[in-house]
């Protein structure tokens, strides 16, 4: 009856969302009096998964699951799930953990929840909070099935540590037929991504243009942070698709998220409002943007941006 | 090749969202309704495979009376012909289970899906239909080529794309991207005098899945004020970041 979580990683090590996602399923084993158990593929250091209080971690070492196939991953999942008789099985939101996840829930015959935001209200059901409508409402959803299929929305929990006595094994699976295959991969692969950062740099039309964007790209760097753009900026093609964050973008749920030259249009911020803290520096007091952030600074991106990333690496080197 | 493009009738993006009935249901007073953007992208790539390769498009929708305006869009649009199963729908197992039913009796080679609609944001009923109908399925898919049955596909990962290949029938999660923004189509007076004589055939619901249930609703709470910092004291705001809110 162990809570059963998966661990994703990337080229064999953990993303941080797996600790994160083991903390999460320590704390409703705690309250469920259950054990926690963790599956994790391709990976030598499912080890670091004692510190935040797994008690098993099933190895898969597969070299036909190098890649990620989420018929296979899903395939995986589901055969851990019943070997360790799960009835809640707790995944991340990563791009890959969100493809998986539906079809995990057909064949583990589970009410599947997304986007949810805490440890579960009540057990008996289990009922849970989740975002809607773009993180402008909660919904309080009960699963009704004998199992459960959580989906964790990023840095919502936090990382716990809590050791435990952790015990590791191997793990053999049949792998199904399947008919899709990765034909190649284009990745920027020292950049941080906007769904794993914990900080956002975005920035709008009020740079005024794409050769505008080295200061975005450096304050990015100084705070380990990934870029991100507005829906006008994509469309304009003065930054990749990949970039674009909001309703019909990509979500962000970082600690910070630093808007520069972004009015604040309620699709924009709607896709943004999960990050904890919220920064804006726009010439125009009016922005809706003031309305929505935390701190924010009311002046000429051209004058504020570098000073910030002046004071920054200073900042930095007191601080490191 | 015969495809099918799933629809989903929800609030355009600018609506404000309330909730009645004890917080219980979505408040659609005064609410816009739109084909989900995710969806759009999706049929406007079917509507490419129609004039270029001779594909039949049909679409469908899991809603009561009230969804047909957006499927007769999806008509106007170019569509050829448009179901409506006839539920209201309480989550998106049932829509899967209600779409594989139907597709049971048809033979579809593609469907499309939007990655997720932008009110419930439960980004299910893709990925659960392929795996009910024994489909492949493509996520987050920003492009789609089929030659002779050669799928090559390219699917938005974190941080990048990748390119994969897989065979029909497909499942896919379309989302911005599969098309340009610019390529979508207004519906114009022929084409919305044309989706008035073409078929709305009205099915009814076979499905009773109950895995999950929602219970309520609520709104964030409001948010304080915003603390202004001048941009000649910028120090300051780099000491409210880091002492204050600690996030550098």
């Amino acid at each position: 009856m162990a809570v059963l979580v998966y661990t994703e990683s990337e080229k064999g090590k953990f993303k941080k969302s797996a600790f994160e996602l083991v903390s999460y399923a320590r704390e409703i084993a705690n309250k469920t009096n259950s054990s926690v158990t963790a599956i994790s593929i391709n990976t030598d250091e499912s080890n670091l998964l004692s510190k935040y209080g797994a008690d098993k971690v099933l190895n898969v070492i597969d070299t036909n699951l190098e890649s990620f196939n989420a018929q296979l991953y899903s395939s995986v999942i589901n055969q851990a799930a019943l070997k360790e008789s799960s009835k809640i099985i707790i995944i991340g939101s990563s791009a890959n953990s969100k493809y998986l996840a539906p079809i995990l829930a057909i064949k583990l015959d589970a009410g599947y929840v997304s986007n949810v935001i805490e440890i579960p209200i009540s057990f008996s059901p289990v009922t849970v909070k989740r975002t809607a409508f773009t993180n402008k409402a909660f919904e309080k959803t009960q699963i009704n099935s004998e199992k459960a299929l959580i989906s964790l929305a990023n840095n919502s929990f936090g990382l716990v540590e809590n050791s435990s006595n952790m015990i590791s094994e191997e793990f053999d699976v049949n792998l199904p037929q399947n008919n899709t295959s990765v034909i190649s991969t284009d990745k920027a692969s020292d950049k941080v991504t906007i769904a794993d950062a914990d900080t956002v740099v975005s920035a709008g039309r009020g740079l005024k243009g794409p050769e505008n964007w080295g200061m975005i790209e450096e304050l990015a760097d100084v705070l380990g942070a990934a870029t991100a753009c507005s829906k006008p900026v994509s469309d304009l093609g003065w930054r990749p698709h990949g970039e674009h964050v909001g309703q019909t973008g990509k979500p962000v749920a970082s600690n910070l998220y630093i808007a520069i030259g972004i009015s604040g249009a309620i699709q924009h911020l709607a896709g943004i409002n999960s990050s904890k803290i919220k920064v804006v520096i726009n010439t125009d007091p009016e922005a809706p943007f003031f309305k929505a952030a935390d701190y924010g600074v009311v002046g000429d991106a051209f004058e504020v941006v570098p000073k910030l990333i002046n004071k920054l690496k200073t900042f930095k080197l007191q601080n490191s | 090749m015969k495809i099918l493009v799933c629809i989903s009738h929800v609030p355009d993006t600018t609506s404000k969202i309330n909730f009645v009935e004890g917080d219980t249901i979505f408040d659609k007073n005064g609410v816009q309704f739109v084909i989900n953007p995710n969806d759009e992208f999706g049929l406007t790539r079917a509507m490419w495979f129609k004039e270029k390769q001779g594909a039949s498009v049909d679409v469908i929708n899991v809603g009561l009376k009230d969804t047909e305006s957006t499927l007769r869009k999806a008509l106007a649009i170019g569509a050829d012909k448009a179901f409506r199963i006839n539920k209201d729908p309480k989550n998106g197992i049932t829509v899967a289970n209600e779409i594989a039913n139907f597709i049971s009796n048809e033979s579809y080679d593609l469907i499309i899906a939007g990655r997720e609609s932008i009110d419930y944001n439960g980004g299910m009923v893709p990925g659960m239909l392929a795996e009910i109908i024994g489909a492949n399925f493509i996520n987050n898919c920003i492009a789609l080529d089929i030659e002779n049955e050669k799928i090559t596909a390219t699917r938005e990962i974190d941080g990048g794309k990748e390119i994969i290949t897989t065979v029909l029938p497909l499942v896919i999660g379309s989302q911005k991207g599969l098309v340009e923004e610019s390529d979508l189509r207004i519906p114009n007076m022929r084409g919305i005098m044309m989706a008035r004589k073409k078929e709305l055939n009205v099915l009814e619901p076979q499905d009773n899945s109950i895995q999950t249930s929602s219970i309520s609703f609520e709104k964030p709470k409001p948010k304080g004020d915003v603390t202004l910092v001048s941009g000649d004291n910028l120090d300051e705001l780099i000491n409210l970041l880091h002492n204050e809110a600690k996030v550098i």
